[in-house]
């Protein structure tokens, strides 16, 4: 089923086996595997409810899999969400969480607090070590800012931001903490054409800078322009995993999105029908995939040279 | 998200100016001017004719008493009077240009003469108390509101009258930026403020306790003032200022709190500002709980008893569990502050795990619990440790170097007594406390803390423990407050279990520190000191009120809730939280690119 692309010297990065997450009676994800490997990126698809968001917060420990484990370079991750960040996998949320009373600055600030080690005792005697490190995170912060365009607004409150810069900030945010692995959900919700091509770019770039990332994403043009894998979840459970090509053509991903006909009473006629009312709800989904289908592709064998 | 529909006072869509009085423009000017000056004289007479009433206002030809708050404000009206005529000299009392200083200061002017006349017909049983002076400044003080009620008031389309009247009283949406002052000039500025910081806050404190109607002068002129400069610009001003030159400011506040005792005659007043200052202190420290981390502890007056019953244990009084051990002074310091630490993490690491509500409930059971087991660690119902309700008492005074806190000493011609020592011991403890605090809240520790407050889920995915995090916050908290109990230990000569509880008439308590830090303002360094003033001074000072000081508290913090929820003092990351300002946090360029937001306010 999985047809990952069979590449040579490439590591994995993650690697989530059997995770399954049960509140009480509902099973929200069902055994799912999936693998990250370094220079990829990976996208996460499914309707709504299927458990994409419960995936991710069990890999980044916000949940705790009832069962299955989450491995990043090949260390099993404990459940805690700044062990996991530690690690060296970042996120972001899907409705944006930045710490709105916070300026830019300090938002990537707070990023980098697992690469920082200055603790109280050397905050209070302010020794030529806390202010080397402060100098350090500052630039290494303002980079990060300079990366994402957002440079010039450093001392802006993040809630003054506008809603597209706040995404960028919060990528930027998950940057600072040097990642191997970043974790995007849905990042570009709300956002205009323009600004969702500007974040594929920006998406693109990280991968060009030696991070993973796996991305949540409801807008199928963005995802089949940018990754190199798909994945489908639905109801809690890997339906296909490939490449935009086999993902797109696989009918039960289509059922998945439009629905199946119910069980036992189409016959005949009546499936006729509703074949055919299928075929005329499918046809203009299949029109508008069609186009960055070819794209994608061009996309990613490019960048993948 | 609101629209924002902010229009510049140069773009402004103005309608017809509207007038509250119908007078003429130059009638209105001259009725507040001459108002003004005719307050101020007005002072000089008598208002009744025996002294009975506080502060003796009998005399003819110099003010007294609560005739200085309307001389005061009188003073003002005319000052902000001659201003609005353009008179050279007195531009720099109003940059924001707009009436609104005028219009407070005659409020303020009005309020405290109409209180004071109110007060002695009142006091004394009817007008026929009132002297001819009386009358006079009630109709004087009364002219100037009439005048800036006449007063033009731009008025843009669709306000309605409640806006417009607020925007009578409210500080210009744009005040243009001061020029740059030369360094030494901006020092001396400084320097004055703290001069007539250390002014007003004497004038406070030294008002008789039995003179209620003075203070509650002394507040009405102080607040319609404070209004006015603010609304004038003055203020903010003063605040960049301050931010500018941080150390020199903080160095001047301290200058001017040791020179308090310095100006006292009598020592009553300088326990009061040791009082005032080790509350100060432990509000200072609950604020990095609360202000900082954003932790609801309604238990935190717990630790200052730990610190203190811990230096009264150690102190060598014979009531003590270990009367033979007297521990010097920095050695029962540290002692006190290290107990409080452990009992911090102790009372943190099972309850820190808990958000919001539930910890804010957890911290008053244990703040609860701590009273309770002193009262009953006396021998009887549990180990002989702390002496129940009789406490430990006669603490001796400390001693440094053969300098004993006991003695009345002779420094410079300036006698200080016993409480004057401790104060400026505790103007010491309350440096360390602050450094601290800003040095604390300027780092990777202080940041991860708003990081919590903000959003905890989000701050530990983004690698912050929050757990270990929130426990520093706490354990750092309650040892600042131990150490602040340590020498309340010594000024009160004992310790009881009664005052760490966790609502009470008096301060300190759990409700009156959280109190303390939500009205001064909560995140900043002066907010949490401003607020113990004056919850400590309000009920020392005002003892008519009594038992009904808490109905006032009550009604006072949720007016203050409802108009400044930010607190007296805001913290600029507070005020942009509570009020839609739309982009004004915006740094202009004038401003220069080091205007950090991460100096936890003034």
């Amino acid at each position: 089923m999985t047809t990952a692309p069979t590449k040579t010297a490439t590591t994995t990065v993650l690697q989530a086996s059997g995770v399954t997450m049960r509140f009480g009676g509902l099973t929200a994800v069902k055994g799912v595997d999936l693998t990250v490997n370094s220079g990829e990126i990976v996208g996460l698809i499914g309707p709504n409810g299927a458990g994409k968001t419960t995936f991710f917060n069990c890999l980044t420990g916000l949940y705790v899999p009832t069962e299955g484990t989450v491995a990043y370079k090949g260390t099993v991750l404990p459940p805690k969400p700044h062990l996991v960040t530690k690690a060296g996998i970042a996120r972001t949320f899907q409705n944006i969480r930045l710490f709105a009373n916070m300026t830019v600055l300090e938002n990537v600030l707070v990023g980098r607090h697992t690469r920082t080690k200055e603790g109280l005792w050397s905050a209070l005697l302010r020794g030529p070590g806390f202010k080397k490190a402060e100098r350090a995170s500052e630039e290494r912060a303002m980079e990060l800012l300079e990366f994402i365009g957002l440079d010039h607004k450093r001392d802006h409150l993040a809630r003054n931001l506008p809603y597209g810069e706040q995404r960028k900030l919060e990528i930027a945010r998950a940057l600072a903490s040097e990642p191997g692995l970043l974790l995007l959900d849905e990042p570009t919700a709300g956002m205009n054409p323009q600004e969702t091509r500007a974040t594929e770019e920006l998406v693109f770039a990280i991968r060009d800078k030696g991070t993973a990332v796996l991305v949540i994403e409801h807008d199928m043009r963005f995802i089949f322009n940018l990754c190199d894998r798909v994945a489908v979840l639905v109801q809690g459970e890997k339906l296909v995993e490939g490449t935009s090509d086999v993902v797109q053509s696989d009918e039960r991903v289509v059922a998945a999105y439009l629905g199946t006909p119910y069980e036992g009473a189409p016959e005949d006629e009546a499936l006729g029908d509703v074949q055919s009312a299928e075929a005329a709800a499918a046809a203009p989904r299949t029109g508008k995939t069609a186009e960055p289908r070819a794209a994608g592709g061009t996309g990613t064998e490019g960048d993948d040279k | 998200m609101t629209t924002e529909t902010t229009t510049t006072p140069a773009t402004a869509t103005k309608s017809a100016a509207s007038t509250i009085v119908p007078l003429p423009l130059a009638a209105a000017r001259a009725l507040t001017l001459l108002g003004g000056i005719a307050t101020l004289v007005s002072t000089f007479l008598a208002w009744t004719w025996t002294d009975e009433f506080p502060g003796d206002l009998t005399v003819y030809a110099y003010p007294g008493g609560l005739q200085w708050m309307t001389f005061i404000a009188g003073a003002l009206v005319t000052l902000y009077a001659l201003e609005s005529y353009g008179v050279p000299g007195l531009k720099w009392l109003n940059p924001g240009r707009s009436n609104a200083p005028l219009t407070l200061t005659a409020l303020g002017a009005f309020g405290v003469t109409w209180f004071t006349v109110l007060a002695i017909a009142i006091t004394l049983n009817g007008l026929v108390n009132l002297e001819p002076g009386a009358y006079v400044a009630a109709v004087a003080s009364a002219l100037p509101l009439l005048g800036v009620l006449a007063l033009p008031q731009d008025r843009s389309e669709g306000q309605t009258d409640k806006e417009a009247f607020l925007a009578r009283i409210g500080k210009p949406d744009r005040i243009a930026p001061a020029a740059p002052l030369n360094g030494w000039l901006e020092r001396g500025v400084i320097t004055l403020a703290a001069v007539a910081g250390l002014f007003i806050f004497t004038y406070g404190i030294d008002t008789p306790s039995d003179e209620g109607e003075t203070f509650i002068g002394y507040l009405i002129v102080v607040v319609f003032a404070a209004w006015a400069l603010h609304s004038a610009g003055l203020l903010d001003r003063l605040s960049r200022l301050a931010a500018d030159n941080r150390a020199f400011t903080l160095a001047m506040g301290f200058v001017a709190a040791i020179a308090f005792p310095f100006t006292q005659s009598d020592d009553h007043y300088a326990n009061l500002g040791v009082n005032i200052l080790i509350f100060g202190t432990v509000a200072l420290g609950l604020n990095i709980v609360v202000g900082l981390a954003g932790l609801l502890d309604l238990g935190y007056v717990a630790f200052l008893g730990v610190g203190a019953y811990t230096a009264a244990l150690v102190s060598g009084s014979e009531f003590s569990r270990f009367s033979g051990v007297q521990f010097p002074f920095w050695a029962a310091a540290l002692t006190g502050a290290a107990a409080s630490l452990v009992f911090g993490v102790l009372i943190g690491a099972p309850t820190l795990r808990l958000r919001g509500d539930y910890l804010a409930i957890v911290t008053l059971g244990f703040g609860e619990i701590f009273r309770i087991a002193v009262n009953n660690m006396d021998g009887v119902s549990g180990p002989n440790i702390t002496g129940g309700p009789n406490g430990i008492s006669s603490i001796p005074d400390l001693s440094f170097f053969g300098f004993n806190f006991g003695e009345s000493h002779d420094i410079v011609g300036f006698t200080l007594g016993r409480f004057a020592n401790y104060y400026l011991l505790m103007v010491f403890i309350m440096a360390i406390v602050v450094l601290v605090y800003t040095r604390a809240s300027d780092s990777r520790i202080g940041r991860s803390w708003i990081a919590i407050r903000e959003d905890e889920t989000a701050a530990t995915a983004m690698g912050i423990n929050g757990f270990r995090v929130k426990l520093i916050a706490f354990a750092l908290g309650a040892s600042l407050a131990g150490l602040a109990g340590t020498v309340s230990a010594h000024v009160t000569y004992s310790v009881v279990p009664t005052p760490y509880q966790f609502a009470g008439s008096t301060p300190p308590n759990s409700a009156f520190l959280l109190a303390a830090v939500v009205l001064g303002g909560m995140g900043t360094v002066s907010g949490p000191i401003l607020g113990a003033a004056l919850l400590y001074l309000i009920p020392e000072k005002l003892t008519f009120l009594q038992n009904k000081s808490l109905l006032v508290f009550g009604i006072a913090l949720v007016l203050l809730m409802r108009f400044r929820p930010e607190g007296i003092i805001a913290n600029r990351r507070q005020q942009l939280e509570f009020h839609e300002t739309g982009q004004l946090d915006v740094p202009t360029t004038e401003l220069g690119t080091d205007t950090s937001l991460s100096k936890a306010g003034a």
